[in-house]
């Protein structure tokens, strides 16, 4: 390894060392954060965060790696938030063993669905699989043999969920467990990008007739991939339904897996950090506009200002345009561009 | 025997509404390989903006509904085309950008939509004669889905005639089939570009009066839930083609109203016919072989 990959390597390490000792701190930073970090609302709203990016990197393995723009991958994060939810009520299996089935069972559903869709590709797939995550918000509003609990969604059956994760006590406990699914998530992303699947996938994403042509095996890669993210969305779901204590049909939404696009290509298409740090960005976003649209400054503007500045999803839709429009690579490009910028000055300085 | 009547007849006017937000997908998809997310947004917003100028008359004259039609297919033309000027044809080209500026433009807009107007439905009512019903075969048919039938039906044929009798229609149709080339006899493409999505937007708007009519309200997620099916009917129809949205258009929408009735969970039916006709024919009913 080379002095600066070990350089990285320490940093990412020292920085994962003081995210998780977070909860033991008070780090307080004002409209950012609600509140001092030894808090529970703040350490809730932290450990979504990084679910939200652990959801948006296993999004980042099949948009940003193979490029393939699914609209349907809350559904196998739905299938981790009802499924397990579902088994906890319905059967007499602890924790551990649930999320075994469910797992098993989310990665069943992503294969055939993904052996479905995948005999389409470029805007039919997307179409195809938004489709599929359609019939599944269909279900869950539906309630079938009261499985789901409709509108109003299910609470999380606590009975064989261990004490040390349940209650708002405990939060802490359920932030480590959020951040290890990150770092979990993180680290098989890594894995599968630098295998040798990985790197057919990314050779498919450039130029899907040439892999054939050398004789690879396009479908059987994408399927692969396509049901490896599944799997961390599915295990990301469980993870959610363990911190918010409940399953709202909102997780299988249409909307939500467009959010995860949208995080993904804040942060830039084809970063696993771009997706981390836009999953974050987005999420705090999302909380602290809501914050600001309740607030007597915005109260007070006319309603032409009011009202679009009152709509959390409007700024973060507009945001998003922009961001499309003109930074290419999203904020991962944008900062490669400026540490680029800065490295040739220093060159230039030293010549 | 009247049941069923009545379900064929209403299948075909849900398939009108259905094909209406489908036909200016599949016109914009055949020619600028774009899918326009943002298509619903027009259709919600020539409904607001349609049902609110006839509150002014009142909507339950014809006269309002009239209005309402009109003012409708207008507003959806309108920000159609300010879409593709403003935001479509700057990333000229880049399919996947283009994609993804209609997914930010239908976040956004709904969100605003729900700022200006609530979240909530707000209910009307249409001229006495939309409200009620007609006997037909011993089935009492409401009157509102023989109307956005024949709507379908009358928008088919106009956009048909357009692209087979006049001469923006013939380069749309070159431009489907080679846009590299009508672009190389020295003919700009990108006018009809705005013209296609000027088109579709006014047969979104008119569908969004229609659909307020049919459904009996109007809410920011009136075009989103029906631009989920849109976009079914035309992967079925296989996209690009717009015989083929019609085709699909009426067979989704029957069945989703059969199995509605008789077994519930038409939705789902209609998300299976979709994979089945993927495992068959992965370029839809009528599309062209990829």
């Amino acid at each position: 390894m080379t002095r600066t990959r070990w350089i990285r390597l320490a940093a990412a390490l020292g920085g994962l060392v003081l995210v998780a000792c977070l909860p033991l701190l008070a780090i307080y930073v004002p409209g950012v954060l609600p509140g001092p970090t030894y808090m529970p609302g703040t350490l809730q709203l932290l450990a979504l965060c990084w679910l939200t990016a652990a959801l948006a990197l296993s999004y980042h393995l099949l948009f940003g790696v193979v490029g393939l723009m699914s609209f349907g991958h809350a559904l196998y994060f739905a299938a981790g938030v009802y499924g397990l939810a579902i088994v906890l009520e319905r059967t007499d299996l602890p924790l551990l063993g649930a999320a075994v089935v469910v797992l098993a069972g989310g990665v069943l559903l992503a294969y055939v669905l993904g052996a479905i869709s995948l005999r389409v590709t470029g805007i039919s797939f997307a179409m195809v699989t938004l489709a599929f995550a359609q019939a599944g918000n269909v279900l869950v509003r539906r309630n079938p043999g009261d499985l789901t609990g409709g509108e109003e969604g299910l609470a999380l059956e606590t009975q064989f969920v261990p004490d040390a994760l349940v209650g708002v006590v405990n939060t802490r406990n359920l932030y480590w467990l959020a951040l290890a699914v990150l770092v979990v998530v993180y680290l098989v992303v890594l894995w599968i990008e630098r295998s040798r699947a990985g790197h057919v996938a990314a050779a498919v994403r450039e130029n899907e007739l040439r892999v054939r042509v050398v004789g690879g095996r396009p479908y059987a890669v994408k399927l692969l991939v396509f049901v490896l993210a599944a799997g961390l969305a599915t295990v990301v779901g469980m993870a959610y339904l363990l911190l918010q204590s409940g399953a709202v049909p909102r997780a299988s939404s249409s909307e939500f897996t467009l959010t995860l696009l949208v995080m993904v290509v804040l942060g830039g298409v084809g970063s696993r950090w771009g997706a981390i740090v836009g999953a974050v960005l987005y999420t705090i976003l999302d909380q602290r506009l809501g914050e600001l649209a309740g607030s007597e400054a915005v109260e007070a503007l006319p309603a032409v200002l009011r009202v679009p500045l009152s709509e959390p999803m409007f700024l973060l839709g507009a945001c998003f345009i922009l961001v499309v429009m003109f930074v290419p690579g999203g904020l991962a490009g944008a900062a490669g561009r400026l540490t680029q910028a800065g490295a040739a000055r220093r060159r230039a300085v030293a010549a | 025997m009247s049941t069923l009547v009545l379900l064929l007849v209403t299948g075909l006017g849900l398939g009108g509404l259905y094909f209406l937000v489908a036909s200016g997908l599949s016109l914009i998809y055949g020619l600028m390989g774009v899918l326009n997310f943002a298509h619903g947004s027009f259709l919600t917003l020539g409904a607001f903006v349609g049902v609110g100028v006839a509150r002014l008359v009142g909507t339950d004259t014809w006269a309002g509904l009239g209005l309402a039609l009109v003012v409708g297919a207008a507003t959806g033309a309108a920000a159609a085309a300010l879409t593709e000027l403003g935001l479509i044809r700057p990333l000229y080209e880049r399919h996947i950008e283009q994609v993804l500026v209609t997914v930010g433009l239908s976040l956004a807009t709904v969100a605003l939509f729900e700022g200006i107007w609530g979240p909530d439905a707000q209910y009307l009512t249409g001229p006495p004669w939309l409200e009620s019903t007609t006997t037909l075969a011993g089935a009492r048919i409401p009157n509102v889905a023989f109307v956005t039938f024949v709507a379908g039906a009358l928008v088919l044929a106009g956009i048909v005639l357009f692209l087979k009798h006049t001469r923006y229609g013939l380069i749309i149709r070159a431009g489907v089939e080679n846009r590299a080339m009508v672009t190389a006899l020295g003919i700009d493409v990108r006018r009809a570009f705005t013209l296609v999505f000027a088109v579709g937007g006014a047969a979104a708007g008119l569908g969004g009066v229609l659909a307020s009519q049919y459904f009996g309200y109007v809410s920011p997620h009136l075009g989103g839930n029906l631009l989920i099916f849109a976009f079914i009917v035309t992967v079925i129809g296989g996209l690009g083609s717009l015989t083929g949205a019609a085709v699909a258009s009426v067979v989704v929408a029957v069945l989703q109203q059969l199995t509605n009735y008789y077994l519930g969970y038409g939705d789902l039916v209609v998300v299976l016919l979709l994979a089945v006709v993927l495992l068959v024919r992965p370029s839809g009913l009528l599309g062209r072989k990829a």
